[in-house]
């Protein structure tokens, strides 16, 4: 793995400002992220909890009520807070790719399928319609469309909704990204589908070399598809790290009761654990954690004093005070007392 | 390993087919738009006299099939004595080219720039939808023969004058479908693949537009007609040698208290004819085009 990541993100804040400035969401709070050429990173959290932003946040394509206030995103050794609107989308399509929450809605009903999967490579290649109607063809080969030769030229009703997901996979791939960002990019498949088009993915990923930055709220696909995994709450990162070590031995409450929520075919267990109580109003956060209202494992401490992110182990990061060397001991020495 | 594909067989029928199959197409309305527009193509050989050149000694002819008429003239002559079927007949001419450019002159200005206010937004929405206001606020009317009295009456400031006054109509229209449109996911996706705003509004909204630009644009055709002819009648529209419909109307006025109606009603039915059939074929072309739009 090289020494350099191709993307990371120093304490980035973005924030969503009301009108007369009264009311300001914090939903994307101090998050601090790595990812390297080639890796995949998922980032999971309940709706709300800042993770669409993030992405939105990384391709600077914010709703105009919201701002990054804070923190720097370096892509591929740049600063993409510094560079100018025009910088910015020709780093869009061509460099950072993204899938949309609903790729079913996401082709134009009046193009055919040649046009749109050729459009970044002629907008951001200046290629002429013949190339990129080749260069199409080739695509729609590469994500598995049967008889793309005949498929090219037709048009976005006359396909199935996992061959739709496939196409905007392709105008996804178009220009050779070096990260593409899927955003809940299976929610409106069914499961059959929704494998194939995983597996898709990942082969796309290997083949060209991607890195993948995969926003859902299923941890199911998480371990199927990511090495890195960042569990986000109330706009920050609550945890992060490798996937199979966060799996095998979560640090923060919140991870653990998300993966206590996962039904297994080997479970022998009679309910599933839910999380108590509600994400929290991200306008109005408590003084402490933002999960200390619902955690099971609080601590006087947490509830008036925010946890900082601290190292647990070689990559892995957790804001949480029981994760904070000292402080485990002490908890648990209170929780006995209590008992 | 290997990932099958369902094969998706359409079960609609292809569409030109279906087009020219639906139920309620409007044929005789088309029909009559046709047979208007090929008069007026080919006026110079269908009319019997010069439309501007009259016999003093033949004025007042009544039509033929009324006592005093001959087959001569078969629809009557009017008070210098000109051939009313062949004033008829170029008058055609004078409707068609005025509405149809008025109508697309009215219908470009009007749709750049809803496309323009709708999706930018933005002072740009501002500047346009406040003039906009101002315009509609302004009856249509008063303000064309304003126009027409500011740059004088001509074939071709007529044409300027009606797409002046009517483009708001398409602003407003189509600004609110570029609202709704900009929001749609493949817009979306056309941003995040990192098109200029240019290529948006060129490539992804104006396609998506262009449906209801056309209905708006054979609704407006009636009220584009309408208004010339009005104008026309008032004098500040087609000069008069020319003979327009509005026209022929302003002139045969005096005739209809001692009945030489056909002076009045004759032209009269022809607008009546072709803004009905203009807005029959609207109305069939919302509801067809509205939905298919809807379905893709």
């Amino acid at each position: 793995m090289s020494s350099q990541p191709l993307l990371s993100l120093e304490n980035l804040s973005t924030h969503y400002v009301s009108q007369q400035g009264a009311r300001v969401v914090r939903a994307v709070d101090d998050v601090t992220l790595s990812l390297h050429a080639g890796g995949t990173l998922g980032i999971v959290g309940e709706s709300g909890s800042g993770k669409s932003t993030l992405a939105l946040s990384i391709l600077r394509l914010l709703p105009p009520a919201a701002r990054i206030v804070g923190g720097r995103m370096i892509f591929e050794g740049e600063n993409l807070l510094d560079k100018s609107d025009t910088e910015m989308r020709r780093v869009r399509g061509k460099r950072i790719a993204m899938i949309l929450q609903d790729p079913m809605a996401s082709l134009n009903p009046l193009f055919s399928i040649g046009n749109q999967v050729g459009e970044p490579i002629r907008v951001h290649e200046g290629a002429s319609r013949a190339s990129a109607w080749e260069r199409a063809v080739a695509l729609l080969k590469s994500v598995r469309i049967a008889s793309p030769e005949t498929r090219v030229s037709q048009f976005p009703h006359e396909m199935s909704g996992g061959m739709r997901q496939r196409i905007v996979g392709a105008i996804g791939i178009s220009c050779e990204p070096r990260l593409l960002i899927a955003d809940e990019p299976t929610t409106s498949l069914d499961l059959t589908i929704q494998a194939q088009y995983l597996n898709l993915l990942r082969d796309l990923q290997r083949e060209h070399g991607l890195a993948l930055i995969f926003i859902t709220h299923n941890l199911g696909i998480v371990a199927k598809m990511c090495d890195q995994l960042a569990v986000m709450y109330a706009g920050q990162v609550v945890e992060q790290g490798p996937v199979s070590r966060i799996f095998s031995a979560p640090a923060h409450p919140y991870t653990r009761a998300l993966l206590g929520s996962i039904p297994r075919m080997t479970d022998n267990r009679q309910h599933l654990t839910a999380i108590e109580g509600q994400p929290p109003d991200l306008s109005s956060l408590p003084p402490g954690c933002a999960f200390a209202p619902r955690c099971p494992m609080a601590i006087a401490r947490c509830r008036v004093e925010a946890p900082p992110e601290v190292a647990i182990d070689e990559g892995r990061t957790a804001r949480c005070w029981l994760a904070v060397p000292g402080v485990e001991a002490t908890a648990a020495t209170m929780r006995s007392n209590v008992a | 390993m290997t990932v099958t594909t369902p094969p998706i067989v359409a079960t609609e029928p292809s569409p030109p087919a279906a087009f020219w199959r639906t139920q309620g197409f409007p044929l005789v309305p088309v029909l009559i738009l046709l047979t208007i527009a090929l008069v007026a193509v080919f006026a110079d050989v269908l009319a019997p006299y010069d439309p501007q050149i009259g016999s003093l000694a033949l004025r007042y002819r009544p039509p033929a099939w009324q006592e005093g008429g001959s087959m001569a003239h078969l629809l009557g002559t009017d008070h210098v004595g000109r051939d009313v079927l062949s004033r008829l007949i170029f008058g055609a001419r004078v409707s068609m080219i005025v509405g149809i450019t008025a109508v697309l002159f009215a219908g470009s200005v009007g749709t750049v720039l809803g496309i323009v206010s709708g999706y930018l937004g933005g002072w740009a929405d501002q500047v346009v939808m406040r003039v906009t206001d101002a315009w509609l606020a302004l009856p249509a009317l008063t303000f064309a023969i304003f126009l027409a009295a500011i740059v004088g009456p001509s074939e071709l400031n007529i044409i300027f004058i009606l797409g002046l006054v009517y483009w708001t109509r398409y602003a407003r229209v189509i600004r609110g479908e570029v609202l709704s449109l900009k929001q749609r996911e493949f817009v979306r996706l056309a941003i995040v693949a990192g098109c200029s705003k240019r290529v948006i509004m060129w490539r992804h909204i104006l396609p998506n537009v262009i449906n209801s630009a056309v209905v708006l644009g054979t609704l407006m055709l009636g009220v584009v007609i309408v208004t010339e002819a009005a104008l026309s009648f008032l004098g500040v529209g087609v000069p008069p040698p020319k003979p327009a419909w509005g026209l022929m109307m302003a002139d045969g006025k005096q005739g209809l208290m001692v009945g030489h109606w056909w002076l009045t009603v004759l032209p009269g039915i022809c607008i009546m004819l072709m803004v009905l059939s203009a807005n029959l074929l609207g109305d069939w072309l919302r509801v067809k085009l509205d939905p298919q739009l809807r379905q893709l």
